[in-house]
């Protein structure tokens, strides 16, 4: 009996070396590379194909229907003298270093009041973030009408309480448009800064402000000596996120001044759509975008070593 | 598995630290400040901001439902409410122009390309976390990196490449861009959930038999739902949201998707275009607002999980 289930078992299924495709199946890097197909498609051939296009076609004089030919350094000497490229580019470092820092201490202070104890915290929060979900251009489309030279809501309640007698011209007046363009970015901007900088601020322990006051810290202190070292690294990472996409924004401005009035709002990513696509010249809208590329760098580079300092703060091993 | 246990227990900091912080529910010393300096110091400021934030929208909601007379006239009527509210601007909107058929392109667009791009980034992130291949550090590095490259020094070299492809003025020129947009972040998004997923898991299915594709499709996919569910909303948000590569490839009033339809082509010299315009804004805005309105919690950990991971 016994043996006769032993030699059924024995029967059953002889041990096979594993052959050469066994082997395969298990190899790592073998199955990592097929898992990387899909993506490493996508990335390549519209990612960092376009990419590189981009460069080289910065130093060609291609036209919508006509590829170019290469002309070295033109486009950007070209560039170099024309007087609405240099404004676009103070336009954009203006808007995006006013934008960014307010974003910053306007989130940073909404994210210090969310975490305090609140009734309906979680709905509020909720709440908080809206602006940021609603896609840009149509919360741009409710600031145009807002923004409105005649029939804006501002202008009207401002001259109600006697602040004015004559409606604000928003978009119309150089200034004023850079300021209109820059508050919306702000409005914009500020729930992502808040939100996420509040996901750091939770993970500090309150016992540490306990333990501070004890020692007599005033509450500028307990924010400077400890929320502002435990939150630095969040920090970093949020503003070079706020920063990129601020720089790089245009969907704001083209919705609401178009680069208006008199090429006083251009960023540079409006004006390279102008130039590329509407102008119909490639290679000077490319060699626009292009000439983006270094501060994108900057900003890419202060991310990278703000995630460095998160390791090196937590001690953990790179995994 | 060893080293993980070996880690832990090399450091205790960060496991005492873990424990107090979520033991400590209590309030900290909020109990020493008092109502008043509460409603000066926290209500109050708030309470402005909140108004800020929120404004633009109450203002969109009601131009969409004011009557045209009540519209532009702020003298009469007062421009903060409405009593007698009409729902013509979204009835034209609805009949008159091809507003559904933006809706349902968007829709179609942000459904498909999200589709794609979570599936590539799944498999992407798993082979990066667990498969552990030779560099898998430097190509998640590299993926990191196509995260920060924005769509506006992209758009005028894809433009050619589009063409080339022949993709131009189809909804493919949109399928197929919008992932490069998102593949970076949900995998780098997946990858912070995956890791999270004890390997023990893995190695027993390892040993019980199971293939690599067993195992993800079995065990991790499942206990990375909550993961899926922020990057799938996350990135049909940011599908919805996109405008240059839509103003970009597509030419045709057909094709076109809710952003860029409005500013293109809702956009019209009629003194009363507002209630229409707002009215577009509005029904644009909430397919997105409703689906955040489910899933706040995954939609904030997606976020702050893509930003700190």
């Amino acid at each position: 009996m016994t043996d006769v289930v032993l030699k059924s078992r024995l029967d059953k299924r002889p041990i096979q070396e594993p052959t050469a495709w066994d082997r395969l199946m298990v190899n790592r890097n073998w199955l990592g590379l097929w898992f990387m197909v899909p993506a490493a498609i996508f990335l390549i051939l519209f990612l960092a194909y376009p990419l590189g296009l981009g460069v080289w076609l910065s130093f060609t004089d291609a036209k919508i229907g006509r590829s170019g030919e290469f002309i070295g350094l033109e486009n950007y000497e070209w560039l170099s003298e024309d007087s609405t490229f240099i404004t676009s580019v103070f336009n954009t470092i203006l808007y995006t270093t006013v934008a960014s820092a307010i974003k910053f201490a306007v989130g940073l202070y909404l994210a210090l009041l969310l975490n305090e104890r609140l009734p309906f915290k979680a709905i509020l929060r909720a709440v908080v973030l809206i602006p940021f979900i609603v896609p840009t251009v149509l919360s741009a489309i409710a600031f145009w009408w807002i923004y409105d030279p005649q029939f804006s809501i501002i202008s009207w309640s401002l001259r109600k309480m006697g602040f004015i007698t004559e409606n604000i011209n928003f978009l119309g007046d150089v200034w004023n448009a850079r300021w209109s363009v820059i508050f919306a970015n702000i409005w914009r901007g500020v729930p992502f800064v808040a939100i996420t900088l509040l996901a750091g601020l939770q993970t500090v322990s309150p016992s540490l402000y306990e333990a501070a006051t004890i020692d007599g810290a005033t509450p500028w202190q307990r924010f400077r000596f400890i929320t502002y070292p435990l939150l630095t690294p969040i920090i970093a990472v949020v503003m070079t996120f706020s920063v990129l996409f601020t720089f790089t924004d245009f969907q704001l401005i083209w919705v609401m001044t178009r680069g208006g009035p008199v090429n006083a709002t251009h960023l540079m990513a409006t004006l390279s759509y102008q130039r590329a696509i509407l102008a119909g010249s490639l290679g000077e809208g490319a060699a626009i975008s292009t000439a983006m590329i270094p501060f994108l760098l900057g900003a890419i580079l202060v991310s990278w070593f703000g995630l460095q300092r998160r390791k090196w703060q937590q001690g953990e091993s790179n995994d | 598995m060893t080293d993980l246990l070996a880690q832990k227990a090399a450091d205790p900091k960060s496991t005492l630290n873990a424990s107090t912080a979520a033991a400590d529910h209590s309030d900290g010393m909020s109990y020493l400040n008092n109502l008043p300096r509460r409603l000066v110091t926290l209500y109050l400021p708030l309470g402005i901001i909140l108004v800020v934030l929120l404004f633009p929208f109450y203002w969109m909601a009601l131009t969409s439902i004011k009557p045209d007379e009540q519209l532009l006239d702020f003298e009469k009527y007062s421009p903060f409410w409405t009593w007698n509210p009409t729902f013509k601007h979204i009835a034209k909107l609805l009949f008159d122009t091809d507003y559904p058929r933006w809706l349902w392109n968007t829709m179609l667009v942000a459904t498909c390309a999200t589709a794609i791009s979570i599936g590539a980034s799944v498999l992407a992130a798993y082979a990066i976390v667990r498969l552990r291949y030779k560099g898998a550090q430097w190509v998640g590095g590299a993926i990191f990196l196509a995260y920060l490259v924005p769509p506006s020094i992209l758009f005028i070299p894809l433009s050619t490449v589009v063409f080339q492809y022949g993709l131009f003025d189809t909804p493919f020129a949109l399928i197929l861009t919008y992932p490069t947009i998102l593949i970076p972040f949900s995998t780098w998004l997946l990858m912070g959930y995956f890791k999270t997923i004890p390997f023990e898991l893995e190695e027993c299915a390892l040993i019980d038999g199971a293939s690599r594709w067993q195992i993800l499709v079995k065990i991790v996919l499942p206990l990375a739902i909550p993961g899926l569910i922020s990057a799938f909303i996350f990135c049909f948000t940011l599908c919805w949201n996109e405008f240059i590569y839509a103003l970009t490839f597509i030419s045709s009033t057909q094709y076109k998707t809710v952003p860029v339809a409005i500013v293109t082509a809702l956009v019209d010299g009629d003194i009363y275009r507002w209630g229409s315009l707002m009215a577009g804004a509005m029904i644009g805005s909430l397919p997105l607002v409703v689906l955040y309105a489910f899933f706040v919690e995954h939609y904030v950990s997606a976020m702050t999980g893509a930003v700190k991971e």
